[in-house]
């Protein structure tokens, strides 16, 4: 099916569509007090069509794919509607004949590709069993079908990744595999459970492009299911925005970028921060998803809905519109839904650089490799190679870098909770790299960490009070339980939770309010200096606007310096004053914010750069793409780690790793096209390739 | 006072036991999230059926556990003189039972021996016979005529008076409110408190019309030197149960030490640990075991001096068995924490308290304890049963318990032998068997619901 095609079939609704869902209602649990995961949800997706399943975790957007595939965990039971492939109920199959649909007409790619690949099994070998069961023309020519589907998902050298087995394979690849698993019975719709969450940015810019390729070649259907906005803005034809089990909008993308209809969808938008929001708070969702498990008289997001009438709360509220763009809400299309946005909180943007609090210096770590009866070390792991970096107080430099680039055993190592090999750190001018014992555990209150998953960064068995106490008894402050006491409601109350918290478990929060529980234990003993490791990765978007409002009223309120570990561009646009980008245990480019995310030098900050999804369809932008994953820190490459994917590499990047140059503007840049010929080494003839 | 009260060793460890039960109660009420896995336990049926079958296995061996020593001629003026025979509570109240014994062999509810025996008569003429026992059936007539229905008609009255305890003793419980009692009953209360119920009537009433009828007859027969089988068997559950949970004891503490500090420390603390571990593990247990016995046995008499009683002895062997299972069974649960340490020293809460300064000990107390504690708890219950059994298969060869000590291995051994004479003598065997079964189904039915109830992995599941 060509574009023109694909264009033309979207335009005329009138065509019967490919799969069509209706009034699906899945329930989890018992049956006397079911979790209504999915309730009454309608939608149709047509040939060649990429319909987005777009809302925050726990909303039902996962089970509505499980439903489809009839793939429900076995407490969970379809109860209500039905799902219908080119007219034909699923629903109503036998379960031997569904086993024929799945992986036949209706193919399914999962978040995990490290867990959905049998590690004991070639890849090849694990694609073919599917060209078997779905694919009957290809009888006696399996091997040539497995290397033709690896081909078409863009692996390179079909013919000897099909031998290897899923340890071999970087994530991308996997994910790749499993999407050729899925095209192996010639699937009419794929049903993509967020396909690239698992993935780090340059990668979820090949694998999406993949599956936009094969769309286009197919004109398969495609069912995606994201909580990203950027992958909606990219892949999206429509997008069904999901809340608490229900559909409240559906949309086409381009109405639903300029003008989102249903509050919750504006509000969405309103939370994301990007670089123009960095003078004010962001505007937050108050509030939390409401429990499933109970039957719904009114609008489910009224509690929540700052624009929430007595209406709202009485009955459920009308869906306007038709099946294939409308929303569910009681203001009407032509309704005034402004929010107002002068409650946000105005930060004070200017904030003078202070004093040097943290200086690094040649930073190594590197793990040593045990081989042998007599563990000899044979290698090292280069997980952090030579990194410099300087925070002034106050302010905030973010570390950015894909997975696997050192930058969380960069936080670590500052912290000296891993040991560094070499280098410097000193913090306020003590090195604590010959800080040992009693002395390391004093000074251990200036400088805290925040980590990503703040429901393992609790311990379950103890109370909020003794957790955010935790410090403080460790270094023999606060005085007696009473004092400590008053002091830990005071941190709560400070990071926006009810000090009556104290006396409960970690358990009983939601992610956020975990992540404020977090923050408040960090700043128990004021510290100067916070390191943040992807404090935000693991929340909703909603949720995330809340975390990062409140670490920058505590920066401007206290004065902290943060190191922002992340892999997430928009947070550092919107809360950084530095950037520092980090590849393969270095640090390739470090400067001012705007001018790392507005002029990027180095070709890998380029590149990352442009693979982040932007949310904003009209924003055409050309994704660099970077060949291959980044090689392992055991044996980086010679010369510059970075040119083998390079796409502007020279001879001399090949035999020499290039200096730091510093720029006029402040800027600082290790790459060989920032230095000038003159100064390139002798060695290496001039660039003439 | 008329009697003098005596601490063994295994009372004393008991005793400690106890307290520590206690106390983790006491720690655990005051926990909501330690709180929770024990309500689940007691929602369910089979834990509850289970637990109320174990509650009297444990009565019974905490009755046999209160030990002193009984005045010789109480009343009598001057020092009181106190004999050197160790009687327990559980003797006394099982009196009879345990003075009344029979000459040899009789198989249970029997009147007459279970052997010919020349018998001379008044007349001096010998004649040989069956010879009608001392006890067993006394009030019946020479013959026994009657027996069957006057079996029934004891074990009725002994049913009737075992449930009317039952009613008394649940009407305390519900605070002498009948209505209470009544819902209670019914099932109408959220947790199913009335599976436990009437499971404890169950056990209430057998074990009364057992007890009821044991007074009149041998119920299981007689042993080889006429002791009662029936006695034997109730005396047995002590031991039992002290090497189920002394054992477990004994080895957690180097278990839990080690495994965690293995874990958490890595490096050369974790190869030592588990060079000494696999080491222990290498040499077979029972070699190890029989060994250790065989060298006690030679200390303890050489050393016959140093031991007041044959009690005090057999205790200390008793004790000594413990220890050493102790020793050869400690590595697999250390093998595990270590394994669950390593996971939880890279979890973020654990290098949290690194960044605030803590301790290392600290976090090993704080942090990574806590959180090990359900598999202890599995592997303590799991482990239960299997050291019950593991207890008699020692005995059966002889490398078990002391031979004076009752003990359903020494029961299973002492019948071997008669196995092989015509007609079987079956009852000490059955008896052993039996009370032995019921133990090991009740715990693990019971070790099967606390798992499920405390493994965060299971949990998930449902």
């Amino acid at each position: 099916m060509s574009l023109i095609e694909k264009a033309m079939s979207h335009d005329t609704g009138s065509a019967e569509p490919l799969l069509s869902v209706q009034g699906l209602s899945t329930h989890l649990g018992s049956a006397s007090r079911p979790v209504r995961a999915v309730d009454e949800v309608s939608f149709e997706i047509h040939r060649g069509e990429t319909f987005v399943l777009l809302g925050e975790s726990g909303c039902g957007k996962s089970m509505i794919a499980l439903s489809i595939m009839r793939l429900l965990p076995p407490s969970g039971r379809l109860v209500a509607g039905n799902v219908l492939l080119e007219g034909q109920s699923l629903c109503a199959l036998s379960e031997a004949e569904m086993r024929a649909e799945r992986g036949g007409r209706v193919g399914m790619i999962f978040q995990e590709p490290m867990t959905s690949l049998n590690p004991v099994m070639s890849v090849g070998q694990q694609v073919a069993e599917a060209v078997r069961l779905h694919d009957p023309d290809h009888h006696g020519r399996v091997n040539d079908r497995v290397v033709e589907l690896f081909r078409s998902v863009g692996i390179p050298d079909p013919e000897r990744r099909a031998g290897e087995y899923p340890h071999q394979l970087s994530g991308g690849m996997k994910q790749r595999v499993m999407i050729a698993m899925a095209l192996a019975g010639r699937p009419e719709v794929l049903i993509a459970d967020e396909p690239t969450t698992a993935l780090d940015v340059t990668i979820q810019a090949q694998v999406l492009d993949v599956l936009r390729n094969l769309q286009r070649e197919t004109g398969m259907a495609i069912l995606l299911i994201t909580h990203d906005l950027g992958v909606v803005a990219e892949m999206a034809d429509r997008v069904g925005v999901m809340y608490a089990g229900q559909l409240v909008e559906v949309n086409k993308v381009k109405d639903f970028f300029s003008h989102p209809m249903h509050p919750y969808s504006r509000k969405l938008f309103q939370s994301m921060p990007t670089a123009e929001k960095r003078d004010r708070g962001l505007d937050v969702i108050p509030g939390i998803v409401p429990a499933l498990d109970q039957p719904f008289e009114c609008c489910r997001f009224a509690e929540r809905c700052e624009l929430a009438q007595d209406a709202c709360r009485e009955a459920q509220p009308p869906w306007h519109g038709e099946l294939r763009q409308g929303y569910r809400c009681v203001l009407g299309p032509e309704q005034d839904r402004d929010i107002d946005a002068a409650g946000l909180v105005a930060l004070d943007a200017t904030r003078a650089a202070g004093a040097e609090l943290l200086l690094v210096n040649d930073l190594k770590v590197h793990f040593p490799i045990h081989k042998g009866v007599l563990r000899r070390v044979v290698g090292h792991v280069r997980a952090v190679d030579g990194v410099d970096l300087r925070i002034p107080a106050g302010l905030t430099v973010a570390l950015v870098g894909e997975s696997g680039c050192g930058k969380t055993t960069v936080g670590k190592a500052i912290l000296q909770l891993i040991r560094p090999t070499a280098g410097q750190v000193l913090f306020d001018g003590n090195d604590l790299r010959r800080t040992r014992g009693a002395a390391l555990r004093r000074l251990r209150r200036e400088f805290q960490i925040i980590f990503q998953d703040p429901a393992s960064a609790m311990n379950p068995r103890m109370l909020v009070e003794d957790i955010v106490a935790e410090g403080l008894v460790a270094q023999g402050l606060g005085g007696s339980r009473s004092d400590r006491r008053a002091i830990v409601e005071q941190l709560l109350e400070q990071v926006g939770i009810r000090s009556n918290a104290a006396d409960r478990y970690p358990h009983e929060f939601s992610g956020g309010q975990r992540q404020r529980i977090a923050i408040a234990r960090a700043l128990a003993l004021k510290p100067r200096l916070i390191i943040c490791d992807e404090p935000t990765s693991a929340l909703d978007v909603s949720v995330q606007a809340q975390v990062l409002n409140l670490l920058k009223e505590l920066q401007s309120d206290l004065g902290l310096a943060y190191l922002f570990i992340t892999h997430n561009i928009a947070v550092v646009a919107y809360l950084a004053d530095e950037v520092a980008v980090m590849y393969l245990g270095r640090i390739v480019e470090y400067g001012v914010v705007d001018e790392v995310l507005g002029s990027p030098l180095h070709p890998y900050t380029v590149a990352l750069l442009s693979a982040v999804p932007v949310a904003d369809p009209a924003h055409q932008r050309e994704v660099i793409k970077l060949q291959g994953d980044m090689p392992s820190p055991i044996d980086p490459p010679s010369g510059c780690y970075f040119h083998p994917r390079c796409p502007r590499a020279m001879s001399v990047c090949r035999s020499h790793y290039p200096p730091m140059v510093e720029l006029e503007s402040g800027q600082r840049v290790a790459c060989w096209l920032e230095v000038p010929e003159e100064r390139h080494p002798s060695d290496v003839q001039a660039t003439s390739d | 006072m008329s009697f003098q009260p005596v601490i063994l060793w295994t009372d004393a460890l008991v005793y400690l036991l106890l307290l520590l039960i206690a106390v983790t109660i006491w720690h655990t009420r005051r926990h909501e999230h330690l709180l929770q896995p024990w309500r689940r336990v007691s929602a369910s049926r089979t834990g509850q059926a289970a637990l109320v079958v174990l509650l009297f296995y444990v009565i019974i061996g905490l009755l046999d556990t209160l030990h002193f020593n009984p005045r010789v001629d109480p009343g009598a003026p001057g020092d009181a003189v106190y004999s050197t025979e160790v009687l327990s509570v559980f003797d006394v109240i099982a009196g009879p039972l345990r003075t009344e014994r029979e000459t040899t062999y009789s198989a249970p509810f029997a009147t007459h021996l279970f052997s010919k025996k020349t018998v001379y008569r008044p007349d001096g003429s010998a004649v040989r016979e069956y010879p009608r026992l001392r006890y067993g059936g006394s009030h019946l007539d020479e013959h026994g005529n009657g027996k069957l229905a006057d079996i029934v008609a004891k074990g009725a009255l002994g049913a009737l008076q075992g449930a009317l305890v039952w009613l008394v003793l649940l009407l305390v419980l519900c605070l002498m409110q009948p209505a209470r009692l009544l819902r209670l009953l019914s099932g109408r209360t959220p947790t199913p408190w009335h599976v436990g119920a009437w499971t404890a009537l169950v056990v209430v009433a057998v074990f009364a019309a057992l007890w009821e009828l044991s007074e009149h007859y041998h119920i299981l027969g007689t042993g080889k030197v006429g002791e009662d089988v029936f006695f034997q068997a109730l005396k047995s559950i002590r031991t039992g149960l002290i090497i189920g949970t002394l054992t477990t004891l004994v080895m957690l503490p180097a278990a839990l030490l080690l495994g965690i500090m293995a874990g958490y420390f890595r490096g050369w603390v974790d190869d030592v640990i588990q060079y000494l571990y696999t080491t222990l593990n290498s040499i077979p247990g029972v070699l190890l075991i029989a060994a250790a016995i065989l060298m006690m046995q030679i200390y303890m008499s050489n050393h016959a001096e140093q031991f007041s009683s044959l009690t005090e002895r057999a205790d200390l062997r008793l004790l000594f068995l413990c220890l050493i299972l102790g020793v050869t069974s400690w590595t697999s649960l250390c093998r595990l924490l270590r394994g669950e340490a390593l996971k939880l020293r890279e979890l973020d809460y654990v290098v949290a308290a690194r960044a605030f300064g803590v301790a290392d000990f600290r976090i090993l107390l704080r942090h990574v304890l806590p959180n090990v504690m359900h598999i202890v708890l599995i592997t303590i219950v799991l482990d239960f049963s299997g050291l019950v059994l593991a207890e008699a298969v020692l005995s059966y060869i002889n490398i078990g318990v002391d031979p004076a000590t009752n003990s359903w291995g020494n029961m299973i051994n002492g019948a071997r032998l008669e196995l092989a004479r015509e007609p079987v003598v079956w009852w000490s065997l059955i008896a052993a068997f039996g009370f032995m079964f019921t133990l090991v189904l009740a715990a693990n039915l019971f070790s099967d619901v606390v798992r499920d109830a405390f493994d965060p992995r299971l949990r998930q599941q449902r």
